[in-house]
């Protein structure tokens, strides 16, 4: 019996060990002073860690170093600019924890985080981590700034310390629901969806808004976030007949679905949320990547502010290029640093009223301002359509995502104010004539807005 | 009655895909009565190998077949020389131990594989480029494309090969009299050691042949790609009767046409009661059912013919 359990035992021991080495990869920050008593007596250098959880193995791994690198850069960033804060020299550090996309082990990061009492965390990447891990923060009193969890729930929890950097799925889901409707003229709908808490929850925004939109949800189908094979939901949505296929989900999944519609015959275009939205969906759907269309927050990198800018520097720093999220997680750490500059303070008890204030910080996906809840506020959402091996953009509809059902006339001519701003600023140094089609689209509203993007994108690529 | 013909056509490769990997589950299991959880990362290994392989070799001219098979003769070496040092440093030290430990350091080894997979070919996912045909064709108004009319042939034959191998050859009498007792064996003369090497070292090469297979299907390959496969296939195999070679195929096909049926037809049959989320849950009753009334699967029968 003593054998037994010793031989059990090292073998679980062995087990855990290698586990641990092969974990181990992301390197472990220095323990940093706390930033209390650095505060309380004020030394001249003081190292702040800012926490950042994503998924850095598993499905979406390649999702969750793309995040993790967006954040590194602005932390290089905010180090190159040598800031003072409280009277003292600070640097910035990364703590890069891998949730592996599990609710579970998203709240073991978030705790993990809570005790080694980082300033501030990034994060996580999908709704379904950040939502449980939201709690725990909110009990530390520690700020949280999501760059890319989209479901409603996050913030409408009541937390005062959660914050997002992306339009919520309640507002992307009523754009992708009214663009499929009307400007893809769609009538019957199919919805697949990878029952995690992002894939449902902008699948359930969209049926929502497709039927609000006179259009008919003909089947709904389910899969899940590890899945390659959809031949059998596939086919189950060819004996429909939908105009349109709407996946909510991510794009590992988007990919090959796309590639098996074509070779089961389904002809019609699949459109995806944000999940879908990057360079990879082209590389695995194959030679059937084009004319699939996908929605993505924000407005496209080329008319982000400092975008190209953005997207070279981030491509010499990590030799590979933006995947999604990296420009968001970029924006959070940069609302971070910058509620710390104003409140003059690392302390999260002290600048975290500072971050709630944030209005007009110059991001590189937008101008941020957060409302009461911690959404950001005037999202814009831009449609591409797969064409060729890039996403093109097809439209930027504006809106409020703090108020989905904000009345609509006075949100259409925001909406349309904001995005003509946004494409303003691109043509101004694109060109006179994409600046005029601007103009121009102020009086005629949402139509013309798109033609201005267009307009300001055609310029942008000329150049 | 198109769609019909699809989903069972649907389901047929998808199980063929299952028996694949599954044979070489239980193949292992048939000899040494161990789960060896690390082959669904040799399969990802192969499907990455080749993979590299054949990306080396995009620009040489070579028909697409041709330089597929290249990467295939590439990564069979690799894996069946990964297959043998799994079970010389992870198994055999462990072969006389309860059997809890082996099962524990399959799982460690498997967790091991994944991340140096990880170190080495990154997060990202690769594409397998459309070198084999896979345009698909029209078999009474379903689709099929040639690459997986070859995947569902490649599975039976590769069964077939196995069996003949196993109940023909010298080696494979070697291999039964190792399965029913390993001891005796070693005393009639039979070298065991090397059984069981040659074993991991054959179930390893076809690691790598449906590895290959399954990412030419897909058009992907993925450091991740190995786990949910190896699931699959285990389950499959257990449905079959692990252990089983012919049992292998019966559960691979089975399980795939129940995914495929249930994902379809479920739906409709509850009134919208339960959707194609209950693929999972639907094919994991039937297993519990099978493993009530059969409890070493479909054909599982007699323990002392397994492998």
């Amino acid at each position: 019996m003593d054998l037994r359990m010793n031989g059990l035992t090292a073998a679980v021991i062995a087990s855990l060990a290698l586990i641990a080495c092969a974990k181990k990869e992301e390197p472990k920050p220095v323990a940093a002073p706390q930033p209390g008593p650095a505060v309380a007596a004020p030394a001249p250098e003081i190292t702040v860690v800012i926490g950042h959880s994503a998924p850095l193995t598993g499905p979406q791994a390649h999702l969750g170093k793309d995040n993790e690198n967006g954040a590194q850069l602005a932390i290089d960033d905010a180090n190159a600019k040598a800031l003072t804060i409280g009277g003292a020299k600070v640097t910035f550090k990364l703590m890069g924890e891998d949730d592996q996309a599990d609710p579970k082990q998203g709240t073991l990061v978030a705790q993990k985080l809570v005790d080694a009492k980082v300033s501030g965390v990034v994060g996580h990447l999908n709704s379904g981590t950040t939502i449980p891990a939201s709690k725990l923060y909110s009990d530390a009193g520690l700020p949280q700034v999501s760059p890319s969890a989209t479901n409603p729930k996050y913030t409408q929890q009541g937390f005062k310390t959660a914050f997002r950097v992306m339009a919520n799925d309640v507002q992307q889901g009523r754009i992708i629901g009214e663009y499929a409707t009307k400007q893809l003229a769609a009538k019957k709908i199919a919805i697949i969806d990878d029952r995690t808490a992002y894939g449902q929850g902008v699948a359930d925004e969209v049926e929502k808004a497709v039927k609000a939109n006179g259009g008919e949800i003909v089947t709904r189908e389910f899969t899940n976030d590890k899945a390659t094979d959809f031949a059998a939901i596939l086919t189950k949505v060819k004996s429909k007949k939908p105009d349109l296929v709407f996946y909510g989900g991510m794009d590992a999944q988007a990919g090959p679905m796309a590639l098996q519609m074509n070779r089961l015959g389904l002809k019609m275009p699949l459109l995806m949320a944000d999940g879908g939205c990057t360079t990879e969906f082209h590389k695995l759907a194959a030679n059937a990547a084009d004319g699939h269309y996908c929605s993505l927050p924000g407005v496209p990198l080329e008319i982000m502010h400092g975008g190209e800018d953005f997207k070279n520097r981030f491509k010499t720093k990590f030799n590979t290029d933006i995947q999604l999220y990296a420009p968001y997680s970029y924006d959070a750490v940069g609302v971070i640093v910058d509620a710390m500059r104003r409140a003059n303070s690392v302390e999260p008890a002290k600048y975290l009223p500072e971050l709630a204030k944030t209005d007009g910080f110059q991001g590189v996906t937008a101008k941020i301002a957060f409302d009461e809840k911690g959404d950001i506020k005037d999202g814009a959402i831009t449609l591409y359509q797969a064409k060729g091996g890039k996403w093109e953009a097809q439209a930027t509809l504006g809106g409020s995502p703090v108020d989905a059902a904000a009345a609509a006339g006075a949100a259409a001519l925001k909406e349309a104010g904001e995005a003509v701003k946004a494409a303003g600023e691109a043509a101004k140094a694109a060109g006179v004539a994409a600046k005029e089609a601007a103009r121009e689209g102020v009086k005629e509203g949402a139509e013309a807005v798109k033609q201005a993007a267009d307009a300001a994108q055609q310029a942008v690529e000329k150049k | 009655m198109d769609i019909f013909i699809q989903q069972i056509i649907n389901g047929l490769v998808l199980g063929s895909i299952y028996a694949l990997v599954a044979l070489g589950y239980t193949m292992v299991y048939g000899i040494l009565g161990l789960i060896n959880f690390a082959h669904g990362e040799v399969v990802m290994i192969g499907a990455l190998m080749a993979l590299t392989t054949i990306k080396a070799l995009a620009g040489s001219g070579l028909p697409g077949p041709v330089i597929v098979l290249i990467g295939l003769l590439v990564a069979m070496p690799v894996c069946m020389a990964i297959g043998f040092t799994i079970e010389r440093v992870a198994y055999r030290p462990l072969r006389y131990a309860p059997r809890l430990a082996p099962l524990i350091t399959a799982i460690g080894v498997s967790i091991v594989l994944q991340q140096m997979a990880m170190l080495f070919w990154g997060r990202n996912y690769h594409t397998f480029p459309p070198l084999l045909p896979s345009t698909p064709r029209a078999v009474f108004g379903a689709q099929i494309t040639d690459l997986q009319i070859m995947i569902v042939v490649l599975a039976a034959l590769v069964m077939g090969g196995l069996m003949l191998l196993v109940n023909t050859t010298r080696l494979g009498r070697a291999m039964r009299a190792t399965a029913e007792n390993p001891q005796i064996a070693g005393l009639m003369g039979v070298n065991i050691n090397q059984i069981i090497s040659i074993t991991f070292v054959i179930g390893s090469a076809l690691g790598a042949l449906a590895g290959v297979m399954v990412s030419a299907n897909y058009s992907i390959a993925h450091y991740h790609m190995g786990f949910i496969l190896g699931l699959k296939a285990f389950t499959a195999a257990v449905l079959g009767g692990i252990g089983n070679l012919a049992g292998a195929m019966v559960g691979g096909v089975l399980l795939g046409l129940i995914e495929s049926l249930g994902a379809g037809y479920i739906g409709d049959l509850t009134g919208g009661f339960l959707g194609s989320h209950y693929q999972d849950v639907f094919a994991f009753f039937v297993l519990i059912l099978v493993l009530v009334f059969r409890p070493s699967g479909i054909m599982g029968e007699k323990v002392s013919e397994r492998a």
